[in-house]
């Protein structure tokens, strides 16, 4: 089955996004399809490169990047909202060179994108299931 | 339909909320703080008739992180991550209560 996931807390502060992981591995463990994990609100935390938890405790962002969400091209399904992004001070190279800032800070295995993304995974997967505080 | 709730209804009131809309067919899953809903000594009458009917599901890792394993009101049926897969894909659109 195809499951879209959408994330709408950041790591380290709330369990959502600890919970949408576990599920999310579950899923592909058990012969399924996430087709797009869709970042909302300060769910966009969770694609932080610059992320550094101590040694001895969970790496959110890479335990993401470990799950190789990708489309049929190889471009990431993991999607992280543009508007809730900027504002958080979540930017890929592209986003950082078009408003001058030095520096960028989204992991690689995630890409930024709209809105849009989130209406199209509750179209195209069989289940969405929303992960929040 | 699944409702999942991640709240205990002594922080919020969401459980009740999805317990006024709850139809005949559709099951609940407590996950997170929302496993609290789940002890004995909670409001757990509410949905002591739903967990009779083999209706109320919880998520053991919440369960056990939260040192209630022992104090499970009867009938709520415990479930790991996969169990959690199982339920969105056999019970349709999944509703998450926060």
């Amino acid at each position: 089955m195809k499951f879209a996931i959408q994330v709408n807390e950041g790591p380290y502060q709330h369990q959502a996004s600890d919970t949408a992981f576990q599920f999310a591995k579950a899923a592909i463990e058990n012969g399924h399809e996430i087709m797009r994990v869709f970042f909302y609100h300060d769910g966009v935390n969770n694609a932080s490169s610059f992320t550094l938890p101590p040694q001895d405790d969970r790496h959110v962002v890479n335990n993401w990047a470990s799950l190789n969400i990708k489309d049929a091209d190889g471009e990431p399904e993991l999607v992280v909202c543009v508007a809730a992004a900027l504002r958080r001070g979540m930017l890929d190279e592209s986003e950082a060179n078009k408003n001058s800032i030095v520096g960028n800070n989204l992991h690689p295995a995630f890409r930024i994108s709209g809105l849009g993304q989130l209406i199209e995974a509750g179209i195209q997967s069989d289940r969405l299931v929303v992960f929040g505080d | 339909m699944l409702h999942t709730v991640n709240k205990s209804s002594f922080e919020r009131n969401s459980l009740q909320s999805c317990l006024n809309i709850i139809d005949d067919t559709s099951v609940i899953l407590f996950i997170e703080d929302g496993v609290i809903n789940a002890a004995n000594n909670s409001k757990s009458s509410m949905i002591a008739d739903l967990a009779a009917a083999g209706r109320v599901f919880a998520l053991q890792g919440d369960v056990e992180a939260r040192g209630i394993s022992s104090k499970l009101a009867d009938n709520i049926k415990l479930v790991d991550y996969a169990g959690f897969v199982d339920l969105v894909v056999e019970h349709g659109t999944a509703v998450s209560w926060v």
